[in-house]
């Protein structure tokens, strides 16, 4: 091992490759049945950034060369800076044995486009194979699938890899075609359905014979950077709930664009990341996916921006007092779900708790509830509860007095993007 | 009138000493780890013998009342050698006897409560530890690692450890409780050593592979190259690696 030039290597496209922000190592369920090296089920963080990210699969480029010209990306052709590639043997010998010290959860590998996309994914797919049949290694692997690769090279993939993923780049059409002129959002859409079709295919087969192969089993999810363009979060969602519905998609990630380049399309480079917006954002998924919300409860022609000195939930709630207050010994798991301040588990500990003994604050407390919140719009076994009539505004200014948020401080610098 | 049993602190003992307080119909009872000593100390004490026959009776009501989980939580709890963790399992105990039906899921309870918290401390712990070792390779081939957890979590590794390096000699090392995993190919085993060269159980540099020294540099430069300056946030980072984990980790040295 040239211990030297790797590590230029491994520097030069792990920088590049970190502007990836998904790092879901869950999903799949990969066993070890062949006395192999690793498994892959739960998803674990093996370590975090400074930035507070996890580490959990070792994240690079097979090669930063690439024949686009993106604006908003850092390997752009016309962006003067080092280039390097690995082989395929490199990255296998990286991959196992940051494996074997456990390091890592698996390898995730992108590329720049470094001749045409086939070619660029037939080398990524040599990567995986090499990892499964030739070192027998069962941990997890994400594949970026180039857009414009040919079906078959998708399927090979697909038979590797624990998931695969496009990146739509750009919230809406319009935004990419502004930022990416190279690249056309049917070349990233085709890939998304042949895959849908593909897993829910495989699956299918695999119901009828046991033997069959597993495709994808982590599915595929993509990646929307925000604050690059002037979408605002109504589109972002409206366009995330549409791929979750039409796609199957198992994530979609939302990168704060963090000012890379100068360039006129782009906001100007002492510009901040947008991580509360960002933040936001990721709330507002996670009502979408596991708290029973539809897209236009949270976003919509009215409320066309997510609040960024509350989250969405409390802010569906302000907007929507009629709702409340809500009896958590009688509501059903889906209304209580709504009740800022108490969160899935919370929610699912109460309605199995109150089978045995009405529940008052205390028992609430104990449950993890976050009562400063939730008090505002529950009852319970107590005569104790919120009586004034208070308004939407009152209770968020109650709640903002009472909480240390660490947003309000980054407020100024927020608005400043707009 | 509060009655001390001494047990001998293994899981098995802790049933034992159940059965004793239904034995003695005793009402008020504390449990105490340990060997007898001296009865001065105490008014009222009984030391329990750790009886197969004791055990296995309340072990079979344990079974009929609680699911293959919930038993699996008491014994977690147990493991966890909290101060309180003994007197939360034998509340929780005496309340699944009581109650005409299973009560896993009354979190109102606080016996069910405590052990519920303790269970998610422990869980917790463990799932940092398969995070958290670093394998160091040595010249014979083994994947050495050493760890400090907060509580005694190694009996919960060795599943996930010998299923994900089925094909690696490893060992995980409690350098706070002074025992280890060994996986030698085929099965796990429980290991004391003693470190009586003075090195210590952490010092094993001089046994590394060839290419140790490379990889652990690769992974420092890796760690590095994917931080996002302009993103630091200090707090997030500590609140995920508390720093007390920070000596073991390869990258944090």
């Amino acid at each position: 091992m040239n211990l030297e030039r790797i590590t230029e290597k491994l520097n030069i496209l792990a920088d590049a490759a970190k502007y990836d922000v998904s790092c879901a190592s869950s999903g799949s369920k990969r066993k070890n049945e062949n006395k192999g090296l690793g498994n892959a089920s739960n998803g674990i963080c093996h370590s975090y950034t400074e930035d507070g990210r996890c580490v959990s699969l070792l994240k690079i480029l097979l090669t930063n060369h690439c024949i686009f010209d993106c604006a908003y990306c850092v390997s752009r052709k016309s962006n003067d800076i080092k280039r390097a590639a690995f082989t395929v043997q490199e990255v296998v010998d990286l991959t196992i044995n940051f494996y074997r010290r456990n390091y890592i959860e698996g390898l995730f590998l992108s590329s720049g486009i470094f001749k045409d996309a086939d070619t660029t994914m037939e080398r990524l797919v040599q990567v995986a194979k090499k990892l499964r049949t030739e070192h027998k290694f069962n941990g997890y692997i994400h594949l970026k699938s180039i857009p414009g690769a040919s079906d078959e090279l998708m399927r090979e993939a697909g038979l590797y890899a624990d998931r695969l993923s496009v990146n739509l780049e750009m919230p809406t059409e319009a935004g990419l075609k502004l930022l990416a002129p190279d690249k056309d959002r049917k070349d990233m859409i085709q890939p998304m359905g042949f895959l849908r079709n593909e897993i829910i295919q495989r699956k299918e087969e695999k119901k009828l014979f046991k033997k069959a192969p597993i495709f994808a089993p982590a599915g595929q999810s993509t990646q929307v950077i925000i604050g690059a363009t002037d979408e605002d979060d109504r589109a972002i969602l409206y366009s995330a709930n549409h791929f979750y519905k039409n796609f199957n998609l198992k994530r979609v990630y939302y990168s704060g664009y963090v000012p890379v380049l100068a360039d006129t399309r782009l906001p100007a480079l002492n510009t901040a990341v947008p991580m509360v917006r960002e933040n936001r954002l990721y709330q507002a998924d996670w009502l979408m996916r596991f708290y029973g919300f539809r897209v236009n409860e949270i976003v919509n022609n009215d409320q066309p921006h997510l609040d960024l000195d509350i989250d969405p939930k409390l802010s569906w709630a302000l907007r929507n007092m009629q709702v409340f207050p809500v009896d958590i010994n009688k509501a059903d798991l889906q209304v209580i779900l709504r009740i800022p301040g108490i969160g899935l588990l919370s929610a699912q500990k109460i309605v199995s708790a109150r089978k045995f003994s009405k529940l008052n604050w205390d028992h609430i407390k104990k449950l993890g509830v976050a009562v400063n919140r939730a008090r505002y719009f529950i009852t319970c076994n107590s005569n104790a509860y919120e009586r004034r009539d208070l308004t939407g505004t009152r209770i968020k200014q109650f709640i903002l007095a009472e909480s240390q948020s660490k947003y309000l401080k980054n407020k100024p610098d927020q608005l400043s993007l707009f | 009138m509060t009655t001390t049993l001494i047990y001998d602190s293994t899981f098995e003992g802790l049933l034992t000493a159940v059965f004793e307080v239904y034995e003695h119909r005793l009402e008020y009872v504390k449990l105490v780890k340990g060997e007898w000593r001296s009865t001065a100390l105490f008014d009222n004490v009984m030391q329990i013998v750790t009886d197969e026959h004791r055990y296995g009776r309340v072990l079979k009501g344990l079974q009929k009342k609680l699911s293959p989980n919930g038993m699996q939580r008491l014994y977690v709890a147990h493991l966890a050698a909290i101060d309180d963790a003994d007197a939360a399992v034998l509340g929780y105990i005496r309340y699944v006897f009581d109650a005409p039906q299973n009560i896993e899921e009354d979190y109102g309870n606080r016996h069910v409560m405590r052990v519920s918290e303790i269970v998610k401390m422990m869980r917790r712990e463990k799932h940092r530890m398969e995070a958290f070792v670093r394998f160091q390779r040595l010249q014979d081939g083994l994947f050495y690692s050493v760890i400090e957890p907060d509580f005694n979590v190694l009996p919960m590794l060795i599943r996930h450890f010998k299923n994900r390096y089925a094909d690696q000699k490893w060992m995980i090392y409690d350098l706070k409780r002074k025992y280890g995993i060994y996986y030698d190919l085929h099965q796990v085993e429980y290991m004391e050593m003693d470190f009586s060269d003075g090195q210590g159980a952490g010092n094993v540099i001089n046994s590394f592979t060839d290419d140790e020294d490379g990889y652990q540099h690769l992974w420092k430069n890796y760690f590095k190259s994917v931080n996002i300056a302009s993103r630091k946030n200090t707090k997030l980072h500590i609140r995920h690696i508390p720093k007390r984990y920070w000596k073991h980790l390869t990258e944090k040295i």
